[in-house]
């Protein structure tokens, strides 16, 4: 792996709330234009071990460089350069689409003919023309978390992280969902997902499996479940979290 | 600067696009102001006098005449033994009793000191100490009169000239509570409208995840703050300039002051209150816990203000905890600045006071703010 092309290196980091260790010194890196699943059952660590790399947690000990910046010292440039869709759904119900892309790219510093060109580039793509005058509030879920990634990625980020991007969407909207997450590494941005979806996890790259704070497996989906002598993503979770248990 | 504006700008759709808020912030306060103004007032008119008249001459009924002219009181009829009028008392039909002695005109005609019985139900001690002082007036220029009237009849001659103080009210003549009341309402309401908004304002981002969407981004500490006080502190002063609007086209209360001055104090106070409201907004995790923090700081401030009882007649320790209470400067200010005229020499003091205080609760509220936990 070319130096260059790690775009997170991540080294035993750890986050500690009082005596639970929420995240216990993980470590990994994920490459330019990679699809990196971030798996593990709820409570595993996942949202914190994300939130640390996104810059809004500060890590016990242990580091994490995203872009070239320190999560720990730099955390504004680090969030100059990546983007971020939450599990819940995060922009203004009470605005409108274009209202919505226009703060969220005025805030990362876009240009009003900027703003302009992607905002519409995106209503577009997303077919939403029609209620682009809409709040966002009155959307379906699945076109709403489509909007999401896509002001998400407006401002054109190096690395996007998506926290369960595709919880409670139908399995079309979800299907087309990964077919922008594709498109979108295709173009060299790289993904960093989460995500209770197995089938989903198939389409990874490369996945980790998160167990008590812990990665307790980290490879292809193909090595994972030869490695595990298992023939779905499915069965490789269920060993890893049943041996926990 | 452009990041700011983009706040702004978000900050006022949502403003505007809030259907169930926009009228709860301008036309509840306007409403308020009429009521309120109209509604609490120490006026006391129409105080029920009930006399026990023991003389029966001729002075005594001139005595009783002469409550019965004042607009204050309004004399409810004779009772005919202390004991009646007791009664009256204990059930509530009269606020004072009026006694007057035996031999009350004899005793007067040879000059004697006489000594009438006032009793006042005092349960309200306020509306009791006014309605004390208004008997008093009513007795005395009764007993001018009298002296007059046996002075002449004497000769003129016995009788040394008495000394009497004639009162000038200064800045609001006819002692008309409404001059008085409606400038530290409309303090009250603007104070109001301002910090609940405020304080309910970031922690309504936490509780819809959209802060933690803004905490991802590059965006600036002092950008974001400055970003979601600017819009309510040009709310505050539009609701100043309503409730002004109202004070002199309804109420008719003078504006002696500049009105420049005002919206320079008013700047400073909003700046205050807003960081105020935003760093509650900052320690709470939901809106009803931001609503109920903000509700204890304007109970004690508003009781704590001079408004309703002058800061002068609480206890010295209360005194010392209004000099933290930014409502009562204002109430002050306003009051010095519409009624008496001052300038800016004369609040400067007070102004500094609030830019003082306005600075360290927005360094605190901006530093208070983290973006990353």
């Amino acid at each position: 792996m070319k130096e260059t092309e790690k775009v997170i290196v991540v080294n035993d980091l750890t986050k500690k709330f009082g005596s639970f260790t929420a995240v216990d010194q993980i470590s990994f890196e994920t490459r330019k234009g990679e699809i990196f699943g971030f798996l593990g059952a709820n409570g595993a660590g996942k949202t914190t071990a994300m939130k640390m790399l996104i810059g809004i947690s500060k890590p016990t000990s242990g580091e994490a460089i995203v872009n070239g910046f320190d999560v720990k010292t730099q955390p504004e440039k680090v969030k100059k350069t990546i983007g971020y869709m939450s599990q819940k759904f995060s922009m203004y119900d009470d605005l409108n689409i274009m209202e919505n892309i226009t703060f969220f790219g005025g805030i990362y510093g876009l240009s009003r003919k900027e703003i302009k060109e992607r905002g519409e580039a995106v209503i577009e793509k997303l077919g939403l023309r029609e209620v682009a005058k809409k709040q966002v509030g009155s959307l379906p879920l699945g076109w709403k978390q489509k909007l999401a990634f896509s002001v998400a990625l407006l401002h054109e980020p190096k690395v996007v992280f998506l926290d369960e991007p595709t919880g409670g969407v139908d399995p079309i909207t979800r299907r087309q969902f990964w077919e922008m997450i594709y498109a979108e590494a295709d173009k060299g941005t790289t993904i960093f997902v989460t995500t209770h979806y197995m089938d989903e996890a198939e389409y990874c790259n490369r996945v980790s499996i998160m167990v008590e704070g812990k990665i307790e497996a980290l490879d292809s989906p193909k090595n994972l479940k030869k490695q595990f002598d298992a023939s779905s993503m499915d069965e490789v979770f269920q060993k890893l979290a049943r041996n926990v248990e | 600067m452009k990041t700011i504006g983009y706040i702004i700008q978000k900050e006022f759709r949502q403003i505007f696009r809030n259907k169930a808020m926009l009228p709860i912030i301008f036309v509840m306060p306007v409403l308020q102001l009429l009521i309120l103004s109209n509604a609490a007032t120490f006026d006391i008119k129409n105080i029920r006098l009930l006399y026990v008249d023991h003389d029966r001459t001729s002075t005594s009924r001139a005595l009783i005449n002469s409550f019965d002219a004042s607009d204050y009181f309004k004399v409810m009829d004779r009772a005919s033994s202390h004991a009646k009028a007791y009664e009256a008392m204990e059930n509530g039909s009269v606020d004072v009793i009026l006694e007057i002695p035996n031999k009350f005109e004899k005793d007067l005609s040879l000059g004697n000191v006489t000594a009438l019985g006032v009793y006042i139900n005092a349960i309200d001690g306020a509306k009791a100490g006014v309605e004390n002082v208004y008997v008093n007036q009513v007795v005395q220029s009764f007993s001018k009169q009298v002296q007059l009237k046996y002075l002449s009849s004497a000769g003129g001659t016995v009788m040394a000239a008495k000394v009497a103080s004639v009162p000038a009210f200064w800045y609001n003549k006819e002692l008309d509570y409404k001059t008085f009341m409606v400038p530290g309402i409309l303090v009250l309401l603007v104070t109001m409208v301002t910090l609940f908004l405020s304080s309910m304002n970031i922690v309504r981002e936490k509780e819809t995840g959209t802060l933690e969407q803004i905490n991802v981004t590059p965006i600036k500490k002092y950008q974001f703050i400055i970003g979601k006080l600017f819009p309510f502190w040009v709310l505050g002063l539009v609701l100043l300039t309503v409730g002004l609007l109202l004070a002199k086209l309804v109420f008719h209360v003078p504006l002696v002051g500049s009105v420049a001055l005002l919206y320079l104090f008013t700047a400073v106070y909003l700046l205050l209150i807003l960081g105020m409201g935003l760093l509650v907004s900052n320690y709470t995790d939901t809106q009803q816990q931001a609503m109920f923090i903000a509700w204890f700081f304007v109970v004690i401030f508003i009781l704590l203000s001079g408004l309703f009882t002058p800061i002068e007649s609480m206890p010295g320790w209360a005194q010392k905890i209004t000099y933290l209470n930014p409502i009562r400067y204002f109430v002050e200010i306003i009051r010095m600045v519409m009624l008496k005229g001052s300038g800016f020499w004369d609040i400067a003091r007070q102004l500094s006071i609030i830019a003082g205080y306005a600075f360290a609760l927005n360094v605190i509220t901006v530093w208070g703010y983290k973006k990353t936990r």
